[in-house]
């Protein structure tokens, strides 16, 4: 056996495995930093084991053995004789048990997904806590996706990790009554992560627009999880139609294309089949939802590779769902930028102006590039100008940024 | 696992305490959500406190011992009284503390109690 076959082997399980096995091991120990060195340190001892002995059968149930006997280790070394040590080391031999003759493991990581969005976890480090965890992914490419020093995050994520352990975080699916709210948080959470990565999608290195795949795997496995609630479908939908687009919102040199502008043939066509087929399931519930109503509105833009129309009537009533049920800054912009694409721009400028009238908008780029665009279509030219630029200003995109200076620029004579 | 719930209340809430036309809902109130830990057997330990107002904060600086009248700090909302509860675990912990009188008008506090220290072998 070689070292790069066992090296890949080790690699292959820590890629397919890592989330699982250390759900396993988090739910077990209540304790998700211990499980993750003992995992560690099990992936190291593998990588020292494996090319001299072989890549064992089933790997994930030789990791899972060797991270059971260093968590019992260092509780023994640590000195804890309580009862939880022995529940723990109960619950592990059965696992073990079940690992090694099926590949019957119980599935936790819903329950790791709860505990990263409890409501007593800091909102900032739910969506770092959840990709480190469930996803595996290191403290330097968490915090480069969310512009924070890697030393930084990783001593946020720990603190956040030694609070879970010392105040004694349920690592439980919540019941019924709190159902709604605790989902609504681990979906707030995987959609922040998904919109790191879309608004990243300059970064050169790809590591950000990574993170919309992460957020996708994440939806899937909530969508696999708990297939009876409908937001999670609804979700989804929502970032698979946005992801569908990806292949249209740059040109070749690099520059932004704005929604309507995009050229639908290159709207990945499986993507948005699934995103369509996940909104008629959701639907079936009747129930309203906010991911779902978002969905829908993306769903009627994405009706437009098959129709050659955008359906402004179908969007301005599903905006106006949404603005009662949700109203929150952000689709109160967003209907309004789709009040201009309809060729309402004063009504567009006057919602605008009443949500500046009660909302914190100075620094808010998407309401100064809505604002810019209503005042150009409804011709005050001047003004849109300034809108522009200070669009531009608050943009953190290059691509975007040129496009609303190149928008802002004084027209070209001749 | 044990948990301290630390119960705030307003100056509004230590007001109602002696008025005689709110004493009655005040501790009608606290006697329901005490009686209710009671029978739900998680009480470890409990007391109710007299006002901020009979408080005296104490110092030691540069050897110095400086006597204060008042709560270590001029809040809006003061302790008004703690319970040591033994529950499975936080959210238990903390569906008791939205129970108590004092989470709608003020705050409740939950924090984990140390554990005693292991014994040595």
């Amino acid at each position: 056996m070689s070292l790069t076959a066992a090296s890949e082997a080790a690699e292959r399980a820590a890629r397919t495995s890592f989330g699982r096995l250390l759900a396993y091991l988090a739910a077990g120990a209540k304790d998700i930093a211990a499980a993750e060195d003992a995992l560690s340190e099990a992936f190291a001892s593998a990588l020292r084991v494996w090319p001299v002995k072989g890549v064992p059968d089933n790997p994930d149930a030789w990791l899972l053995t060797a991270a059971r006997r260093n968590i019992l280790n260092m509780r023994r070394h640590a000195g804890v004789r309580d009862g939880a040590a022995r529940e723990i080391e109960r619950r592990y031999q059965a696992a073990a048990a079940a690992a090694a003759g099926d590949d019957a493991l119980p599935d936790e990581r819903l329950k790791l997904l709860f505990v990263c969005a409890h409501p007593a976890i800091d909102p900032a480090i739910r969506t770092p806590l959840m990709l480190q965890t469930v996803m595996g992914l290191s403290a330097e490419r968490i915090g480069g996706a969310f512009l924070s020093a890697p030393a930084a995050m990783g001593q946020r994520l720990s603190r956040a990790k030694a609070k879970i352990r010392l105040a004694g975080l349920p690592f439980e699916t919540p019941d019924r009554s709190d159902l709604p709210d605790r989902l609504e948080a681990v979906l707030g959470a995987i959609y922040a992560a998904f919109g790191v990565g879309w608004d990243d999608m300059h970064g050169a290195d790809a590591q950000g627009a990574g993170l919309t795949g992460e957020a996708i795997f994440l939806a899937e496995l909530l969508v696999q999880l708990m297939p009876q609630e409908a937001e999670t479908k609804g979700l989804l939908a929502l970032m698979l139609h946005c992801e569908a687009r990806r292949p249209a919102r740059r040109d070749v040199e690099g520059r932004f294309i704005p929604l309507d502008r995009q050229d639908a043939r290159l709207w990945s066509r499986d993507q948005i089949v699934r995103a369509e087929g996940l909104l008629v399931e959701a639907s079936r519930a009747g129930v309203y939802g906010r991911y779902q109503c978002e969905a829908a509105i993306q769903s009627v833009h994405s009706q437009r590779a098959v129709t050659g129309v955008l359906n402004h009537q179908a969007l301005s009533m599903l905006y106006d769902l949404l603005a009662s049920r949700s109203p929150t800054v952000g689709v109160l912009v967003a209907r309004a930028a789709a009040m201009v694409q309809a060729g309402e721009a004063r009504r567009a400028l006057a919602a605008l102006d009443q949500l500046a009238f009660g909302a914190q908008v100075g620094d808010y780029q998407p309401y100064w590039a809505t604002r810019a665009h209503a005042l150009a279509a409804s011709g005050q030219r001047e003004e849109a100008r300034r809108a522009f630029t200070h669009a531009a200003g608050l943009a953190a995109d290059p691509a975007v940024r040129a496009y609303l200076l190149q928008r802002g620029a004084p027209p070209v004579s001749g | 696992m044990q948990y301290m719930l630390m119960l705030n209340e307003t100056a509004e809430d230590f007001a109602r305490r002696d008025n005689p036309e709110e004493a009655q809902a005040y501790w009608g109130g606290w006697n329901a959500f005490i009686g209710a830990m009671a029978q739900a057997g998680i009480i470890v330990r409990g007391d109710g406190l007299l006002g901020p107002a009979t408080a005296t904060t104490v110092r030691l600086r540069d050897g110095q011992r400086l006597v204060q009248d008042g709560p270590f700090a001029d809040a809006k909302e003061q302790l008004g009284g703690y319970f040591v509860i033994e529950v499975a675990d936080l959210d238990a912990a903390l569906a008791w503390a939205a129970k108590a009188p004092s989470a709608a008008s003020a705050s409740v506090e939950v924090r984990p109690v140390m554990p005693p220290p292991e014994p040595a072998t």
